[in-house]
């Protein structure tokens, strides 16, 4: 299993450790409800070091990347960051990914893990003359400083200018000394920074956070509260609720398609799709019964299969069961009641549209 | 990780503590760490009546679903209503306030096959 340079301070630290896409990842230290509230509340330190960085560059690196994501890069200056779907031509989802524009040629995507090697390989199989791919995911590693408290904690060991950073926005400079990309980015929906670095400065940033994060009750935080995180605000998992067979429109991604920029790949498919229609959609749901859904669970209306649920848990913050669940297109509705099968029970739920917290 | 003496304990971490014909059965300070924070338990029926080892009901986390196997055949007297409000007790208090079942024992020798406190410890290191 791939380990990243952070893997013995989990160790050292108690984590339950579990295979993710290959890594030897920490899913939780104290406690998943502990350490999501940790992020609601205060702030959580999580290890993502597993995540790929590509970068794009060359005199033609700003159309390549057009090429090849649905979201439009040309908006970007430089330091600004993009969230877009990366698609095959059938409008298949390949990853979604985050856009970071390092100079006016010179792009950094950063993927899920699971799909490092593939975007990789789609990446220079699809590249216009004029750019260069290059797989830095070995160059980089990677915290995320997440949760109301996690400005004030990092002023304490960074001089960089925060309070005029703006969402989805980054600097280059030193955190605790070394050298970084810092991002006003995250994957919980709370005030947060996700930070690149060298691997060898890992251990030292780590416990530069920890240290720092005491006055502010930060906790390391596992995958466990990242999914139930992600889940509260609706945010898609890649391999869970995207994937190469669903396309931007149904995931409820449409705002990251760009119909008007030049040729880029899945632009027949998807712009067919918006034309014509589709048959389901991607929508949040509450458990009114008792049960938790998970992934795969089949979904019903009066009595007539109308989906599958992709994602599901218990919302720490709500103390309610939730999930994200395809269905056909007449449900999805606000306030549609559907059922859940749970083990050979119909359960009941309601479908909610917009984030749950 | 602590294990309690005086109790039986089965390889799929379920105790039993017996009190005549009826045993208390419940899942062991390690399963429950093992499980995580358990956000959701389904208890079987009073009066449903169990073969040694059958599943008789799930607990969850919040991360993964668990089944729970029933260490000797029986017929449910009681359950742990609390846990159906309160599952986080399984957690806070395995031993005791986490119970999940009261069963009457349709076979006592079955409490041979299970471990004691000791055996049990054992068999945790073990694994």
């Amino acid at each position: 299993m791939k380990k990243t340079p952070l893997n013995e301070i989990h160790y050292e630290l108690g984590a339950k450790m579990t295979d993710f896409g290959g890594w030897d990842m920490p899913i939780e230290y104290s406690g998943i409800i502990e350490e999501h509230h940790a992020v609601r509340n205060a702030c959580g330190l999580f290890d993502v070091s597993h995540m790929g960085e590509i970068k794009i560059s060359g005199d033609n690196a700003l159309e390549a990347v057009q090429r090849l994501i649905t979201n439009d890069a040309a908006r970007l200056s430089v330091g600004d960051i993009l969230y877009s779907p990366m698609c095959r031509e059938n409008g298949g989802i390949i990853d979604d990914l985050l856009v970071y524009r390092t100079g006016e040629e010179s792009f950094l995507l950063v993927v899920n893990a699971s799909n490092q090697i593939k975007d990789f390989n789609w990446i220079e199989n699809n590249l216009l003359e004029g750019a260069v791919a290059e797989d830095l995911s070995d160059n980089y590693a990677m915290v995320a400083v997440q949760g109301p408290e996690s400005k004030k904690l990092l002023k304490n060991i960074t001089d960089l200018p925060l309070d005029d950073l703006a969402y989805y926005h980054f600097f280059t400079g030193k955190v605790a000394d070394k050298e970084v990309i810092l991002s006003r980015t995250g994957y919980t929906g709370e005030l947060g920074y996700e930070i690149y670095f060298n691997p060898s400065d890992a251990n030292h940033i780590w416990h530069k956070i920890m240290e720092a994060g005491k006055e502010y009750d930060l906790k390391p935080a596992g995958l466990g509260a990242r999914d139930t995180l992600r889940l509260e605000k609706m945010f898609c998992l890649y391999g869970n609720d995207i994937d190469e067979t669903t396309h931007p429109l149904e995931a409820g991604l449409g705002w990251t398609v760009q119909y008007n920029k030049d040729n880029f790949i899945g632009q027949k498919a998807i712009c067919k799709f918006h034309d014509h229609g589709f048959e389901r959609r991607l929508v949040g749901f509450k458990i009114t019964g008792r049960g938790i859904a998970r992934h795969d669970y089949e979904v019903f209306a009066k009595g007539e299969k109308i989906g599958s649920v992709t994602s599901g848990t218990h919302s720490p913050s709500l103390g309610k069961s939730i999930g994200l669940a395809y269905v056909k297109k007449e449900f999805a509705k606000t306030g549609a009641e559907i059922e859940i099968k749970i083990r050979n029970r119909m359960v009941a739920a309601e479908v909610v549209l917009k984030p749950f917290v | 990780m602590s294990t309690k003496e005086g109790l039986f304990y089965s390889e799929d971490h379920e105790w039993v503590k017996k009190e005549g014909k009826i045993v208390v059965i419940g899942i062991s300070d390690h399963a429950q760490s093992e499980l995580g924070d358990v956000v959701f338990a389904e208890l079987p029926e009073v009066d449903e009546e169990f073969d040694q080892f059958d599943n008789i009901g799930v607990l969850e986390s919040v991360k993964a679903v668990s089944d729970i196997f029933t260490p000797l055949s029986g017929k449910i007297i009681e359950i742990n209503e609390e846990l159906l409000n309160a599952p986080e007790k399984i957690n806070e208090s395995p031993f005791d306030e986490g119970w999940l079942i009261k069963l009457e024992m349709s076979d006592e020798s079955e409490l041979d096959t299970l471990m004691d406190s000791e055996q049990y410890k054992a068999f945790i290191e073990g694994e």
